[in-house]
């Protein structure tokens, strides 16, 4: 925090960076930064690195003005900050870890339930027509495990989130206008901020790519499609009495491949594009936090496709049950790791569209 | 290496890559050698932020119509007439074409910074700065094929009656070697980093002058052409100087250590004695005036001094205000006489005549009765905690350079044009620019004549 605070100093007698993103014009707006307004800036930050190639006093300079490096590490540092309940926030040292840990646990877990539950010639055999997978996890069992995960989840990033913007937000408890949110939804939905002020942003080296924007909307948008094939799916179930699994033409099951083909592409490229990344800009003891949550998203995609292509055959059961695993442990691991930084991202964008409209106090 | 280039460009700035780009469109090989490591490259450019260029029209980053005439008149103002007007004059005009040729470079613009808003009918901002801009042309020039060394100091020149024939270059890795090529264009910068230099005209006050760019710009090159029978142009005695914090390193602290806050208290000397009407004139020659003035103060120091009213009244500054609750406590801090800054202040409130004050223009607040008098905005420092910035001159570039023509092609003593050696930027700014400054306007040099320098380097390699 010092640190930042220190850099900030340095940025605001500069302002040089000031087209490149929305951290230094929100920085502009504050001649003093509380730990709120931190922790602010470090959210509404993409990492995209400009600012350090630019930046005419980064390392060897004396100065040493590294923003995505200091600005990283506060990021990672909030996420432990507004935790709830604040008795997790532990959970955050070693996340990489602790998400392996809950992932192998809840897969495993899957794996023995069915192996319990069911009769191993029905867990190896084959099953097809309308409520197939049913026949090895009841589907009222499956929506009241995964409801009541979904659910902690959104409660615990709810809590985190409030916690968050009551600390950013001055005065306490600021409301958030609708045309705010709309530009906050534009922002995030198109990546604004992830492109170096419009060339791209910076990996391995001084030249720009575009390369983590794309696969970033490779992972999000597939992570989307693949919940609304959840969603439609539940549609079917309750509201048409048509049950899983459906033919390969189905909306549920085109939109899940779409999504799950993003999902394992996208993760991958991230990956890729994170060992190659100049170390220089990372905060690199968290490597564990990024590539688990990443990793996780790629297990959920990958065991998702996985059950696809072999529904029809004696691999059903287990891939299932790896599937619900992973999905399980991604549900609930969801307020305790990397996921967190799209949510406390959006407030600092919403944060920052009225900041826009109406001042930093208004 | 290659056995022989048809350009070499010594330098890295904006002038030097503007040069190898234009070179290496014309068709010629192209060798850039950079005296600095890549880190600090680009010499003045790197802390740059702006360029000046005359357009007709209001454009998307510019708010209004800045005419060639209007243009010209400003240089004749700042310069007090030190330039040469037809080759001012053809530069104004090719300025038009650079705003366009730039971006197509690879460099972006972006609207003028917050503080700088004076700035936003005259001056194109660079997005992301002056560094920003020559990541740009060096990534440009890196793609069409331009040879780069960095680390590469040219330690002399052979020129036999004003034609270049080859450079001695030495690197930490690879020694001495001699670099031939058909032409040379010069675009080294000036020698504000070479102390020594400075002190032929400054005497031992040079010491205490920090020096705002990279330690690179030590003008060897200028220094050889000189010697070697190229006419030279501008005052040798004269530097661009601003006040800066005292705190900021010897070399390359930049943008973020400039003092804006002159207006808002007073000047004093470590004498605690004001020297200089603080209220003369507006932004920004108040700000380019006071790093003379510091110069010429005993042990080239003084004090800015304000109270807790004004602290917002201008931008942030990265070294914090020393501060006292009382002037004699401040005076302690800053190792002044307490009486002598007690004395001074007191006598400067009682001088202070009501006004109504107005930073933005010549407003109606002054003092009487006082030597010297504060003109503009004078207030009376009176609300503690009573503040201060130490402050030195700080030297931005200098004015000495080598004489060229239209083409930038170097004149010799003789006044004959040079058969194959061009100059671009600081090195030559001085035929524009014989003294003050008008912001952006480096940038403007280095760009109209190293896109020239280079583009008739190229002619003359292939001729």
């Amino acid at each position: 925090m010092q640190e930042a605070d220190r850099l900030m100093t340095v940025c605001n007698s500069c302002r040089y960076c000031e087209g490149l993103c929305a951290v230094f014009p929100a920085m502009e707006m504050r001649r003093s930064f509380s730990d709120g307004d931190l922790n602010y800036l470090a959210n509404l930050c993409h990492a995209c690195g400009a600012c350090y190639v630019d930046c005419q006093f980064s390392p060897p300079h004396e100065f040493n003005v590294n923003v995505p490096k200091t600005l990283a590490v506060a990021r990672a540092e909030s996420y432990a900050a507004y935790v709830w309940p604040r008795a997790l926030s532990s959970m955050f040292e070693r996340n990489g870890l602790v998400i392996s840990l809950v992932a192998a646990f809840s897969m495993a877990a899957f794996i023995l339930g069915f192996a319990a539950f069911n009769d191993p010639k029905l867990l190896f055999g084959v099953h097809t027509g309308p409520g197939a997978f049913y026949r090895l996890m009841p589907h009222n069992a499956m929506v009241a495990l995964f409801g009541a995960a979904f659910l902690y989840a959104i409660l615990a990033l709810v809590m985190s989130v409030r916690a968050f913007w009551r600390d950013i937000g001055e005065p306490i408890g600021a409301r958030a206008d609708g045309g705010s949110i709309f530009q906050a939804i534009r922002d995030a939905g198109e990546l604004r901020y992830l492109h170096g002020g419009g060339v791209g942003c910076y990996n391995e080296d001084d030249r720009p790519t575009d390369r983590r924007k794309l696969y970033h909307h490779l992972t999000f948008y597939g992570f989307l499609l693949c919940f609304a094939a959840t969603s439609v799916a539940t549609l079917y179930h309750y509201l048409l009495g048509r049950e899983a699994p459906y033919a390969w033409w189905d909306l549920p099951v085109v939109l899940g491949s779409l999504g799950g083909i993003g999902l394992i592409v996208g993760p991958v490229g991230l990956l890729v594009a994170k060992a190659r990344r100049d170390p220089a800009l990372l905060d690199e003891g968290r490597y564990g936090m990024d590539v688990g949550f990443i990793a996780m998203l790629f297990l959920t995609g990958i065991t998702g496709m996985a059950l696809l292509l072999l529904r029809a055959t004696p691999a059903m059961g287990p891939l299932l049950a790896l599937h619900l695993g992973a999905v399980f442990a991604l549900f609930i691991t969801m307020p305790y790791g990397k996921f967190v930084h799209g949510i406390y991202r959006f407030a600092a964008l919403v944060r920052y569209a009225q900041e826009r409209r109406h001042g930093p106090n208004g | 290496m290659n056995s022989k280039y048809d350009v070499l460009v010594i330098g890295g700035g904006n002038a030097a890559l503007c040069a190898a780009i234009s070179a290496r469109r014309a068709g010629a090989s192209v060798l850039v050698l950079e005296g600095a490591p890549k880190f600090y490259r680009g010499g003045n450019t790197r802390h740059t932020r702006n360029m000046r260029c005359a357009h007709d029209a209001a454009t998307e980053i510019l708010t209004g119509p800045y005419t060639e005439e209007e243009f010209w008149d400003d240089l004749l103002r700042v310069t007090g007439g030190e330039t040469d007007e037809e080759l001012a004059r053809f530069m104004i005009h090719e300025s038009k074409d650079i705003l366009n040729w730039i971006v197509e470079q690879g460099v972006r613009w972006q609207p003028s910074l917050g503080g700088t808003l004076s700035l936003g009918r005259t001056n194109s901002f660079f997005l992301g700065g002056g560094r920003a801009m020559l990541n740009a042309l060096y990534l440009t020039a890196e793609r069409l094929g331009v040879d780069i060394r960095y680390d590469a100091e040219v330690i002399d020149l052979r020129i036999d009656d004003g034609m270049f024939v080859s450079a001695e270059l030495k690197r930490p890795i690879d020694g001495t070697t001699e670099v031939r090529a058909s032409t040379l264009v010069a675009a080294a910068g000036g020698f504000e980093a070479n102390i020594e230099w400075l002190k032929e005209y400054w005497g031992e006050a040079a010491d205490n002058f920090l020096i705002r760019g990279t330690p690179y710009n030590r003008g060897s090159i200028l220094k050889m052409l000189l010697a070697k029978g190229v006419q030279e142009v501008g005052d040798p005695t004269q530097c661009h100087a601003v006040a800066i914090d005292a705190r900021a390193p010897k070399f390359d602290g930049g943008i973020i250590t400039r003092h804006d806050s002159v207006v808002f208290g007073i000047v004093v000397n470590k004498h605690a004695q004001r020297f200089y009407d603080e209220g003369e004139d507006i932004w920004p020659k108040r700000y380019a005036i006071w790093g003379r003035l510091v110069a010429a103060q005993p042990d080239q120091i003084a004090y800015i001094i304000f109270d807790s009213t004004v602290v917002t009244s201008f931008m942030p500054t990265l070294f914090p205000p020393i501060a006292g609750d009382t002037i004699a406590e401040l005076a302690a801090k800053l190792e002044l006489d307490p009486a002598a800054l007690e004395k001074t202040i007191t006598e400067f409130n009682a001088a202070v005549r009501p006004g109504t004050f107005d930073h933005t223009i010549l407003d109606d607040c002054r003092t009487e009765g006082i030597t010297p008098a504060k003109t503009h905005w004078a207030r009376r420092i009176e609300t503690p905690p009573y503040l201060a910035y130490p402050v030195r001159p700080g030297i931005t570039f200098t004015y000495l350079g080598t004489r060229v023509n239209k083409q930038a092609r170097m004149l010799m003593n003789d006044g004959k044009p040079s058969a194959n050696m061009f100059a671009a930027g600081e090195i030559m700014a001085g035929n524009v620019l014989g003294r003050g400054y008008a912001a952006g306007i480096g940038m403007t040099i280095g760009s109209v004549f190293g896109r020239i320098a280079g583009r008739e380097a190229a002619k003359n390699a292939r001729n």
